[in-house]
């Protein structure tokens, strides 16, 4: 329900500022070449992402958080109607012997992390006492209206209406900032109004995320700072894919160039492709358990077979005018190897390189889920297991942006040391 | 004994299926040193092939293949090769291109950077010198690799249809830059082409190939190089001679082409 709401925001959004930025801002910025096109629908080259659009777009779902939550960083009337706080009374009847009596019950409905107790009531008259309960945001409870009554539920008294409306086990009657459901035994069971908010249990607003970022930056998490959580997840990625890459490649120039490996290796490069390297946790766990050695290796195949399948093609991609060129320009097998073959294949090598990056770095996220002392994955699931709901998104934005930082890494280097890819 | 003599070459390529295509049959073909030769025929003709086998890339099923007095087995520096495309080396410089075929031999710096521009300045690249490949027009392109073939200093030259990725006006300028190269240097030449005024522009002989089995078809000796050295090739096409032998190729070009093309009907 709650979600659709937000979908709905979300839409609204998503129009209500295109209609703003694309039809008023931007109708007043100057005209560049794409915009005399007169053909731009189904002309790729003229689709360029709209700056405002990508500011927007990320400024929006802080906001969405934001109002879910809600965060102090927002203005109030921007909030998701909260759950009820604070004081709040309904009255029951009870009827006992063909006589009723009216009792007032009043509710404490305290924030989770002030415990409150129940609020001294005057007991009043007749035989349904008065009675006073606290209760936890987003909780309900059950009240035994009738433990102080002179007339109990085991007297044969029973709970007949609240607050006047006539009520049967079973049925909820709405009351004031809640509502009350009176259970098969007959026990009023206040539900405080919950609002549209998130409880912070499962989704924490940002500000209390950025505290607990700063908390995890200063104090660190189970014995480990948070950068080296980071740097041992970086440190097994990049170790098991510089192994990977060291043993693929050449593994991969030997299938290009050689009947004997290629029909050697095509059979278990081709089957193990397809095995996801998830698949292999737990062998590796079996066999290696979950030290450093287990994982490195994990990543070592990871990107062993994306490294050699990388590394053949672009061996078996080269133009054969370009060898047969530098035969007739007098080169040796080395020296085409060396002067053509290797650098034809660099940027094949370099599109493998990039996807074995982003694949070591998914994979290292899930073994260190499944057992780690450290890590980025071991944090989110220690975290989660605590309810830590704020440690598990500050980890799943710190591991996407590093994915994001190690893929324009590899594309900036990949810009500087193979500026011919794609000019062939 | 100097020139490059082809003795009854055989081409025959078993296919999978069982059958066979003989693209080369009983050729045979006699070129002096710093002969120039154009070569024309119907594509499937096994020009390629001839081609291939020449520069050493291909073996013949029979045949023999000299240059120079001894017979020729594989590639080798002395039978420079240039392609229609795609032959650079991307990931070097215009500079490093041409000076490939010397780094290969090991020739000291000194030598080779003077040789480089020298070369780079006969073909017009002497402001293109440390551009990328891939930054260079087609025709520029294929200036490099006519530079980056001549720097290596071969008996022949092997072009196969080097112009054919070109637009007109460049390929103009490039025919008499081939005709100025072969005048200069002396090499022996064989271009293969595709079309019929290039080969008689670019052909002090020229032979005709016919399909199935691929073999050669009628020879001509031409004035037409030794005119167009140094002069406007538009020129020498108005030469009297020029037309008639123009339309006596196609017609013969065409009538091939019309008997493939009523075989593969009757075939179908
Ligand atoms: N590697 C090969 N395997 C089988 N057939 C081939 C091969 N190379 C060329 N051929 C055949 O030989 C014939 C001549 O080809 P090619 O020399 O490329 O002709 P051209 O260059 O004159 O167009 C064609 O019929 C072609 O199909
Ligand atoms: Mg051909």
């Amino acid at each position: 329900m709650t979600g659709l709401f937000v979908l709905f925001i979300y839409v609204g959004i998503f129009v209500g500022s295109f209609f703003v930025v694309t039809k008023v801002v931007q109708k007043a910025t100057p005209q560049d070449y794409t915009s005399l096109k007169t053909v731009t629908f189904g002309d790729e080259s003229a689709v360029r992402p709209n700056r405002f659009a990508g500011v927007l777009s990320i400024l929006t779902l802080f906001v969405i958080w934001g109002m879910f939550t809600g965060s102090s960083l927002l203005p109030r009337f921007l909030h998701a109607p909260a759950p009820f706080v604070g004081t709040t009374e309904f009255t029951y009847t009870a009827e006992a012997d063909g006589s009723q009596d009216d009792g007032t019950v009043t509710v404490v409905v305290y924030p989770r992390e002030v415990e409150t107790d129940a609020p001294e009531v005057d007991p009043g008259d007749g035989f349904a006492k008065n009675d006073s309960a606290a209760i936890a945001q987003w909780r309900t409870g059950l009240i035994r209206v009738d433990s102080n009554d002179e007339i109990g539920r085991g007297d044969g008294a029973t709970v007949v209406a609240i607050n006047g409306t006539p009520i049967a086990p079973g049925e909820t009657v709405q009351v004031d900032n809640g509502a009350v459901t009176l259970s098969d035994k007959g026990t009023p069971n206040f539900a405080p109004y919950r609002g549209w908010q998130m409880e912070p249990l499962y989704l924490p607003p940002p500000e209390e995320v950025w505290k607990r970022t700063m908390n995890v930056i200063s104090d660190g998490f189970r014995n480990f700072t948070l950068w080296q959580h980071l740097g041992y997840s970086l440190f097994r990625v990049i170790a098991g894919f510089l192994l990977g890459a060291l043993v693929g490649i050449p593994l991969g120039y030997a299938m290009g160039l050689s009947n004997w490996f290629r029909g050697w290796f095509d059979p278990i490069v081709e089957f193990m492709r397809p095995v996801p390297p998830l698949a292999l946790i737990p062998l590796v766990i079996i066999w290696f358990g979950i030290g450093e050695v287990g994982k490195i290796i994990l990543l070592f195949l990871a990107a062993l077979w994306i490294m050699a399948i990388a590394a053949r093609s672009g061996v078996s991609g080269v133009n054969i005018s370009k060898v047969h060129a530098a035969y007739s320009l007098g080169a040796s097998k080395w020296q085409i190897m060396r002067h053509v073959i290797v650098p034809n294949s660099l940027p094949e090598i370099f599109t493998g390189a990039r996807v074995a990056m982003g694949v070591c770095w998914g994979t290292v996220v899930a073994a260190e889920l499944v057992a780690a002392e450290q890590g980025a994955g071991m944090m989110i699931m220690v975290a989660s297991r605590f309810q830590n709901t704020d440690i598990v998104i500050l980890g799943i934005i710190l591991i996407g942006i590093i994915g994001f930082g190690i893929d324009m890494l590899m594309r900036q280097a990949e810009k500087w040391l193979v500026p011919w890819k794609g000019k062939a | 004994m100097t020139g490059l003599v082809l003795t009854d070459v055989s081409m025959r390529f078993d296919l999978p299926n069982g059958t066979f295509v003989q693209a080369l049959e009983n050729v045979s073909l006699d070129m002096k040193a710093g002969e120039l030769l154009s070569v024309l025929g119907p594509s499937g003709c096994g020009k390629t092939t001839l081609l291939n086998i020449v520069a050493g890339f291909l073996a013949q099923t029979s045949g023999k293949i000299e240059l120079n007095g001894h017979e020729i087995h594989g590639p080798d520096a002395e039978r420079g090769m240039v392609f229609q495309k795609g032959a650079l080396f991307e990931w070097m410089s215009v500079r490093e291109n041409v000076g490939f075929g010397p780094s290969m031999k090991g020739m000291p710096r000194g030598e080779k950077t003077e040789k480089v521009d020298h070369l780079l300045d006969i073909v017009g690249l002497q402001d293109f010198k440390e551009k990328a490949v891939y930054e260079l027009s087609g025709g520029m392109q294929q200036r490099v690799a006519l530079a980056r073939c001549l720097a290596n200093e071969p008996d022949v030259i092997l072009m196969d249809e080097p112009l054919g990725a070109l637009d007109a006006l460049t390929r103009e300028k490039m025919q008499s830059l081939v005709l100025k190269l072969w005048k200069e240097t002396g090499k022996t030449i064989i271009l293969i082409t595709h079309s019929v005024e290039e080969a008689l522009l670019l052909g002090e002989r020229l032979i005709v190939m016919a399909p199935r089995p691929g073999r050669i078809h009628k020879e001509y000796r031409l004035p037409f190089a030794e005119l167009g050295v140094g002069a406007d090739l538009r020129e020498v096409k108005k030469h009297a001679e020029f037309g008639p032998r123009r339309e006596e190729i196609l017609a013969m070009i065409w009538d091939m082409e019309e008997e493939i093309m009523g075989r593969t009907e009757n075939a179908s």
